[in-house]
Formats: structure tokens, sequence, C-alpha cells
């Protein structure tokens, strides 16, 4: 099994990946870099991670996320995150960057932030 | 508790960090350590192999990287020792300073001393760094 299973789907004009595994250095972090990478070259701008199933993420997984989130606003896309577990929220606090991020636990406040 | 020590020599991939990980979390769960303090002890390892494999010996596999753990009644320590140039610890810029928050790297050593008690480092004259890191039970 992969060490990220990305799966992608459509909400309206939103493109949600629902991630599950691992977001660390190596195959988890250029998976997710790629994922972005190629949503870009699609023109899909607005992406919400959906991160309730990675169950693991490092400096290097955090540092992907950090550039996803600078390459799309790069395209004046929008990049949100949803469902982070405590602690995701915890790394995302100590490292000052929940404030960066738009933060949602509901899928549906999310969307609706995109409009 | 008794003191136990275990020795890993590694080789300088980036699965090596999966494996030194799961050979601390077994040596962490013998040691009888909390929960949380397990997951900070997991991650400050994997951070610390992380810079071992890439920044300390550049993924060269003929250089290794040594692990060892030792357990005591009062603490955990663990040392991860690499064959690279060496590096300046206070030149790493603070991450969390607000020019350096969207950096995309930095943040390893950031959480080494996050999530440990103690970590220090020792510059060997002959080559190779050996980074120390300790957890009070």
């Amino acid at each position: 099994m992969a060490e990220l299973n990305i799966n992608e789907r459509q909400a309206g004009d939103v493109t949600v990946l629902d991630m599950a595994g691992k977001i660390t250095i190596g195959e988890g972090s250029v998976a997710l870099r790629s994922a972005v990478r190629r949503l870009l070259e699609e023109g899909k701008k607005r992406i919400l991670l959906n991160l309730g199933n990675v169950s693991y993420i490092d400096s290097s997984g955090i540092g992907e996320l950090v550039s996803s989130y600078t390459a799309i606003n790069k395209e004046a896309g929008q990049l949100k995150l949803l469902n982070l577990t405590q602690k995701l929220q915890d790394l995302l606090t100590i490292t000052k960057l929940l404030t960066v991020f738009d933060v949602y636990e509901n899928e549906a406040d999310a969307l609706n932030s995109f409009k | 508790m008794t003191a136990e020590t275990t020795e890993l020599s590694l080789p300088s991939r980036i699965d090596t960090v999966a494996t030194a990980a799961a050979a601390v979390a077994e040596f962490v769960s013998r040691s009888g350590i909390a929960e949380d303090a397990a997951f900070g002890i997991d991650m400050a390892v994997r951070e610390a192999v992380t810079n071992a494999v890439v920044h300390g010996n550049r993924q060269d596999e003929n250089k290794t990287v040594d692990v060892t753990l030792k357990s005591s009644p009062d603490a955990v320590e663990i040392s991860v020792h690499d064959q690279g140039a060496g590096f300046n610890p206070e030149d790493v810029p603070d991450p969390t300073a607000e020019e350096n928050i969207l950096k995309a790297s930095g943040r390893g050593i950031f959480f080494m001393r996050s999530f440990m008690d103690e970590v220090n480092w020792l510059i060997r004259p002959g080559g190779g760094t050996t980074v120390r890191m300790l957890k009070r039970r």
C-alpha cells in the first residue's frame, strides 16, 4: 500500500483531496506535491485538503503543506484544510502555521467558504 | 527499571527513517514511556535521522547512520550519529520567526527541541555529527 493515498473528487468548483496515510519525507510528501501541481496545471485552483485520515506528518510534510499553500496563492487560488487531527493541529500551532491556513472541521462550511 | 542499551547501524537512505522510528517505538514501548512522550520521541527521532541521512551523509550509501538508544530509570536517551561535515545548530534560523513561517523547510530541529527535554550536538573533529536527545520520565 502506498504511504499516502489521495482520492480526488469535485464539489462544485472546489477540488477535494481526501488523504489517507502518512505525509512524510519521501513518498508521502512527493505524492502531495504531485497532486497539487497537477491540479494547478489543470486550472483547478480551489483546493480543499481533507486530512482527517492522515495518521502522521513530519517536518517535510508540513513543509509540503506550506509549499502547496504558497504555490496555489501565487496562481490566485485558494487552499484550505479540513479535519485536522489533534496532533496535526498541535504541530501547526507550535509552528505558528495555524493562523496562516484556513482550517475547517465541517466539509459543508469549508466548501461554502470558497464562495 | 533496569538500564538497557540498543545500537543500530543503518544505511543512508530515506527508508532508514521509518526503520529507525520502528526500532525506537519498540524500545520506547519496552521502556514504559507514557504515550504522549512516545509520540514526541518518535517525531524527534524521525527528524534527527532525516537530518543525518539527507544533510549529514547526503544519502551516500557508503556512509551509515548510527543510532544508540539508552534507557535508565530517569530518562530515555537517543543519539544519532552521521558521517557528514557538521553544522552549527545556532546558524539554523528560527522557523517561527515571521520572515520564515512560509518557508518550505527548516522545522526539523525545531521539532526535536520542542519534543525532547534536552538536545545537543557534538561535532567530531575527524568528521561526523552526533545529536544527543534526552527525554526524562
